[in-house]
């Protein structure tokens, strides 16, 4: 019985608040450590403390300052995820590993988010994305009975939008993005056309599209446009556009994993970071520093592999059916 | 006057949109995995009672409300509409029943109220967060059922109805939040 090794018997639920919540996050924990050492996928624990950065155009790590023995400052990031230095693992050749992380991302704080939160990241070489979109949905089919029996559904970026918003997102503009706004009376900030298409179609995707996806079944999004592609490899898809190879989960309109079949090229990587660093200063924040490490471990070699990052504050707020990340969080 | 950024946005704040003042009424932050925050708020027009959704990302800002708040003194309600008094000038004003709201069943005489100004007339009134209230009304209460979240129904002075503990008795005087209508604690005991 998976989760067995929670004491169930010695504090009753109601001894103290959020006991019930204790006892549910730990059962989880439990359950997913025994799938992953079924699969002989190692556990991992690396710092949360960084230098250089995985970097992105709308995730912020929160800098702080430390001192060196000798009392120098350091300047240093507590980061947004624990990639860089997973993936500085799988260059040295640790195989597959997993990780529960806290990660942090500065002014993201709401029903869903929170500051600082718990991320279950993991990296399978010789995996492409359909075969780890397989075993996320094993994973949560695992830790979540009430979709134990669900087949996920896969769909395409382009077929969500298709079906959800009548638009082709491959073939749309600024202004066919407004005029469909308007016509699902979704308000629009004040600044939309200085936006990119990008920020359009994600304006349009958290507010319209995203609280229809996943319902009733979980559903896997994958086919992201290249110009979302973050760290995922892009290929022509089968209608001739150019996709990331990057999935996210959905179960009841909340976001739960964001996956990629991982770039290994270190000069596209670099390009990517630099581009991030770009758009981060056209849009009035600093640049940050590039992890230097990460880099130079793609170029000795990185393996063909997977990965992915699970959400798992949200997973506890779908397995026990909370409404707030806070109502899963110790405060 | 005020300018305010997405990181200001909470409930309660009064801003000014399209030229009209508006007060948040709910919030919401919305951010895909990969792309731009959302900050989604609901703002209910000050004048009209109109709600509206509005979207806006980081770096975005809207100018506070062109309103002023004054402390007044609640008088009396005349039938229809409820008088107020400003101690300073002891100039007095007047405000309907629909600009008082749902505020109307917790004003007592002399209670000192918030009253928002636009324009240099009187749109809205807030009674404190905290009024004490003697209750009018209620059932006696069971004996045995004095613990856990048992509740039943009580009128207080003003007249207006709410759910109390069932250890609550007639002429208690009970604190109310007036922003929620709900009981707080017993003040007094007859």
């Amino acid at each position: 019985m998976p989760g067995d090794t929670i004491p169930d018997d010695a504090i009753p639920d109601d001894a103290i608040p959020g006991m019930a919540m204790l006892r549910a996050r730990a059962r989880l924990l439990s359950s997913a450590r025994e799938f992953f050492a079924a699969r002989a996928v190692l556990e991992v624990d690396t710092p949360i403390l960084g230098d250089g950065l995985v970097v992105e155009s709308h995730i912020d790590p929160i800098p702080c300052q430390v001192r060196s023995g000798s009392g120098a400052p350091l300047p240093r990031h507590l980061l947004t995820s624990p990639e860089g230095p997973m993936k500085r693992l799988l260059a040295a050749g640790s195989g597959p590993i997993y990780q529960f992380a806290h990660a942090f991302r500065d002014g993201e704080q709401g029903r869903r988010h929170a500051t600082e939160f718990t991320m279950l990241e993991w990296y399978r070489p010789g995996f492409d994305h359909h075969e780890l979109m397989a075993e996320v949905e094993a994973l949560v089919q695992t830790l979540v009975p009430r979709v134990a029996k669900s087949t996920f559904t896969r769909r395409t970026y382009r077929e969500v939008f298709i079906e959800g918003a009548g638009i082709d997102p491959f073939a749309t503009s600024l202004p066919e993005l407004r005029a469909t706004c308007e016509r699902l009376d979704v308000p629009t900030p004040p600044n939309f056309e200085q936006g990119s298409l990008d920020d359009a179609l994600d304006l349009l995707l958290v507010s319209y599209i995203e609280p229809t996806l996943g319902t009733p079944v979980p559903t896997f999004v994958h086919e992201y446009p290249a110009s979302q592609a973050a760290l995922a490899q892009v290929h022509t898809s089968d209608e001739g556009h150019a996709v990331a190879q990057r999935f996210e989960l959905y179960i009841d309109g909340l976001e739960l994993v964001n996956g990629y079949h991982e770039l290994a090229d270190a000069e596209e990587q670099r390009l990517r970071f630099e581009q991030a660093n770009r758009d981060r200063e056209a849009s009035g924040r600093s640049p940050l520093p590039i992890d230097e490490l990460l880099i130079a471990s793609l170029q000795n070699g990185f393996p063909a592999c997977a990965g992915v990052a699970l959400g798992f504050d949200r997973l506890l707020m779908v397995a026990t059916e909370a409404k707030h990340i806070d109502d899963v969080r110790c405060s | 006057m005020a300018s305010y950024g997405t990181s200001d946005f909470k409930k309660g704040l009064k801003v000014q949109l399209d030229g009209e003042p508006y007060l948040i009424v709910d919030l919401d932050f919305m951010k895909p995995g990969k792309g731009q925050a959302v900050y989604r708020i609901k703002v209910k027009n000050m004048i009209s009672g109109r709600v509206l959704d509005k979207s806006y990302r980081s770096g975005d800002s809207i100018d506070g409300a062109d309103v002023e708040d004054k402390e007044m003194q609640f008088l009396y309600k005349d039938g229809i509409n409820y008088h107020f008094m400003d101690g300073e000038s002891f100039e007095q004003f007047e405000l309907t029943p629909a600009q008082v709201g749902d505020s109307g069943k917790w004003l007592v005489e002399e209670m000192q109220c918030e009253i928002v100004f636009y324009n240099g007339s009187p749109i809205t009134c807030s009674p404190p967060n905290h009024v004490d209230l003697k209750v009018t009304y209620t059932e006696p209460g069971a004996k045995g059922n004095s613990t856990g979240n048992v509740q039943k129904p009580a009128t207080v002075s003003t007249g207006a109805e709410l759910m109390v503990p069932v250890f609550i008795n007639l002429d208690d005087t009970v604190r109310i939040d007036t922003r929620t209508g709900e009981y707080v604690e017993r003040v007094t005991k007859s």
